[in-house]
């Protein structure tokens, strides 16, 4: 069964790494925004977004926390961009077992990036109101994506049966079941 | 709960190894705010006069500002205070960056140092956990390796770093502290490397609570976006590439030489394709979107600069910008201050070429100046012949080389080396800040109101316009729009004016606000964001405590007076309260010492430059005054408290008062 196509609506930040100028106001605002209750205490190690810093590589790249991950990759690929050599891990966004980034530093847990969901919502997320030199802007739009078509509970049921007794004894266990009846 | 501050210093004895968090009195906050403020109080009580800036004794205070680590933009300039070793007095030294917002997010307002270290150590502070590591391996490298190795070691590469380089090991006295690329020089480089303490790194990942977060929050958006969109703040010459103003002016080789047409359009043309070719980035520092540093990697080496840091050494070696290039990479990773540094070396060379030093101190010497300046700043940073005599900075160098030496050190006042500005007729205020001032560099005194009048009338009234809301009284508009001479202005300005410019300093060193963003910058374009008018409510906001204007300007008062009280103790006179003698060509003897009375007797202090019992007491100085008092320094009767409050409405004198001095 396909699905029909629909339009939806899609929140982006997105990032330009030359005009980062690495002042982390970003952090700064987001563990302001999430603190309970809002804005009430400041602290950047809890923050959904942060700046990998390097200053004597020149590297600034601010990443937020997308999801979390049981397992780390390799993380062995190392990217050139203009010279500067960046480890694939300044670009990603996972809560990873094998580092700091993305947990609160007191319990742990995750914390991921919610792109700032507030009632009533607010414009933009908060990271990027704060960016005043347009590293990080916000974007919405609308894009075609497949209509998700819920699979029919029966169907989905039988279908798991027959992958492991195959068709057949299904078939057979169905027709006795039906002249018991 | 405390606000805005943690509520604890990290109190560290290097001799005995002992490491303590010392809960402090909340109402130190209310007294003196914070950062270099509290310090200079913490110095008051801990530091005898008598003991040598190179004595176990003496202390090294680390401070974040009151408003690190909150939401208020561009509080990020860390304190460094101690006793320096070049002055004898009190070392005033700042580095921008990420330190002092670092350190409240790990638990400390600030970081006090005591004795020495057997060996070379660094610390370490993560939260609550703080070590003494050894450091032997990082002897000798420079602040980048060091940090790299540093966060390599510790796993932990968001540690922010301070550190010192091979001069401040070797206890050069223009040794700075590093730190990114950001650096707090005039003093306790060489204080660090006498307590052999290599590093400070620092991670933390605590909370920093404010009075009132969320008016305090919406505040701080629109200021943040002001300081993003206005050009009226921020270090307007990392990108204008227009720096006639610095070569035109300011005297080159060892402060002696102006070529005031030295600059053209083909010459600006050449040093901006130097620049931008090997720009990698221009950066700014914590909660900042000004982009003040620029990130120049040339030959391979990436350094960061910004203002004048970028003309100081090829203005020494009479040279261009690609030589500042050459150079600043080195100077920076071995840790010396670019401003004194650079007049050490000129200083040496002209004392090469008036036979002087010779080929006995300085064997195999080269020809070019450029590679004179780098044989100097070896010899300089390794102690080594003559380097070590030069390594104490003009001033005791001249004593100490001796035959007419002395001569040739024309640029320093107490002890200090100062711009090099050579100038014709005297800017009366200037007088009175180069003279009085104990910070010891002119950047960090003037600002608030601008250095010469401004000819056109309606320049002048479009600057008036936007700078009626920072000015803390609307006499400063009058003596501004009147004013048309630059050494044309009464003494009455003078003395307002020099304790205003003062006032925006003295808060900025405590609330660790950049001055780029107020205190230095209102000269320029008037515009500033942080003033005396809207410093108080962001003060209350933050940390609780209800402050005025009235209020907060007291606390300038206070720790300006706390200040020249510990430089007092320590022996400074109204005798050391001089210009270098050529910064100006016309000098009227007669004039600038009245005017230094009538300041003195402004500020409520004795003809010697002492505050008085009165001006002490009414400030909550009690303490200081009974300990002059029972050393002798005051009797107890000299006389009136200072005038009081800025708004206070004396008779205008007309512009002009100093006009027969003409």
């Amino acid at each position: 069964m396909k699905g029909e196509s629909v339009r939806k609506k899609v929140r982006r930040i997105n990032v330009n790494l030359d005009k980062c100028n690495g002042c982390r106001a970003c952090e700064l605002v987001c563990s302001a925004f999430h603190a309970r209750p809002k804005y009430s205490s400041i602290n950047p190690a809890r923050s959904r977004i942060r700046v990998v810093t390097d200053e004597i590589n020149d590297e600034y790249v601010p990443i937020r926390a997308t999801n979390y991950t049981k397992a780390a990759c390799d993380g062995r690929r190392v990217y050139t961009v203009n010279d500067k050599k960046y480890s694939e891990c300044s670009f990603c966004g996972s809560i990873c077992p094998v580092r700091k980034l993305f947990k609160d530093p007191d319990s742990r847990l995750p914390l991921k990036c919610d792109l700032c969901e507030d009632d009533p919502p607010q414009a933009e997320p908060l990271c990027v109101k704060a960016c005043s030199l347009g590293a990080l802007t916000y974007e919405e739009f609308e894009d075609e994506v497949p209509e998700e078509v819920k699979p029919d509970e029966v169907e989905l049921g039988l279908k798991a049966l027959a992958d492991k007794y195959g068709a057949q004894k299904l078939a057979d266990t169905f027709a006795r079941i039906s002249q018991k009846e | 709960m405390r606000y805005a501050e943690t509520g604890y210093t990290l109190e560290v004895d290097l001799s005995r190894g002992n490491i303590e968090r010392v809960e402090t009195d909340p109402k130190l906050v209310e007294l003196h705010l914070g950062g270099q403020g509290i310090a200079a109080k913490i110095l008051w009580d801990r530091v005898p006069a008598d003991v040598e800036p190179f004595s176990p004794e003496n202390l090294l205070i680390f401070s974040a500002g009151l408003l690190h680590g909150t939401p208020v933009p561009g509080a990020n300039r860390t304190a460094v205070n101690t006793f320096s070793p070049q002055t004898n007095l009190l070392a005033h030294s700042l580095m921008g960056g990420f330190f002092g917002p670092e350190l409240k997010y790990a638990g400390y307002d600030r970081i006090v140092i005591s004795g020495k270290a057997p060996d070379l150590v660094y610390l370490w502070i993560y939260n609550d956990k703080v070590e003494i590591r050894d450091a032997t391996h990082l002897r000798g490298k420079g602040v980048h390796e060091t940090t790299r190795l540093i966060r390599e070691e510790l796993r932990e590469p968001d540690a922010q770093v301070a550190a010192i380089g091979l001069a401040g090991e070797n206890r050069v006295y223009t040794a700075s502290i590093e730190h990114g690329f950001a650096s707090a020089a005039r003093g306790p480089g060489p204080v660090m490397g006498d307590k052999r303490l290599k590093a400070i790194a620092v991670r933390g990942t605590k909370e920093i609570h404010v009075a009132k977060p969320a008016e305090l929050f919406e505040v701080c958006i629109q200021l943040r976006d002001k300081i993003g969109e206005s050009k009226d703040v921020g270090d307007w010459m990392a990108v204008d590439e227009d720096d006639s103003f610095h070569h035109n002016n300011f005297a080159w080789g060892n402060a002696r030489t102006r070529i005031k047409d030295y600059w053209s359009e083909e010459l600006q043309e050449r040093w901006t394709r130097w620049k931008y070719d090997n720009m990698d980035r221009q950066k700014g520092c914590y909660n900042c979107s000004k982009r003040c540093i620029n990130v120049i990697n040339y030959k391979g080496r990436r350094f960061g600069y910004k203002c004048y840091g970028k003309d100081t050494y090829h203005m020494a070696a009479f040279k261009e910008l690609d030589f500042t290039y050459e150079i600043l990479p080195f100077a920076m990773d071995y840790g010396v201050d670019s401003y004194s540094t650079p007049q050490i070396i000129a200083f040496a060379i002209e004392l090469y070429n008036a036979g002087i030093l010779t080929d006995n101190e300085l064997p195999d010497f080269p020809s070019d100046s450029g590679e004179r300046t780098f044989y100097l700043l070896e010899k300089i940073v390794h102690r080594e012949g003559i380097g070590d005599t030069l390594a104490n900075g003009v001033y005791w160098a001249a004593l100490q080389i001796g035959k007419g030496a002395e001569a040739y050190d024309h640029n320093t006042t107490k002890k200090f080396e100062q711009l090099p500005i050579k100038l014709g007729k005297l800017n009366p205020p200037y007088f009175l800040m180069i003279a009085t001032a104990e910070k010891m560099a002119i950047t960090q005194i003037e600002g608030s109101f601008p250095q010469d009048p401004i000819a056109d009338l309606e320049a002048r009234e479009a600057f008036i316009e936007k700078w009626r809301v920072v000015v803390p009284d609307e006499k400063f508009l009058h003596w501004f729009r009147e004013w048309e001479k630059r050494n044309e202005i009464s003494n009455e300005a003078s003395c307002a004016i020099t304790d205003w410019n003062e006032a925006m300093h003295f808060l900025d060193d405590s609330t660790g606000l950049c001055g780029f963003l107020s205190s230095f910058r209102g000269q320029f374009g008037g515009g500033v964001v942080y003033h005396i008018n809207n410093l108080p409510n962001i003060i209350s906001l933050a940390a609780g405590i209800e402050f005025d204007k009235d209020k907060l300007w007291k606390v300038f008062q206070r720790n300006r007076n706390l200040v020249r009280a510990l430089n007092v103790r320590r022996g400074m006179r109204r005798v050391d309260e001089k210009p270098p003698e050529d910064h100006w060509a016309v000098r009227d003897h007669e004039f600038e010492q009245k005017l230094l009375d009538d300041y003195y007797e402004f500020k409520g202090w004795t003809k010697d430059g002492i505050p008085t019992k009165e001006t002490l007491d009414q400030l909550d100085l009690g303490y200081v005054s009974e300990d002059f008092i029972r050393r002798g320094i005051l009797t107890g009767d000299e006389g009136a408290p200072h005038k009081g409050s800025v708004t206070d409405k004396g008779e205008f004198e007309t512009a002009g008062g100093a006009e027969s001095e003409r």
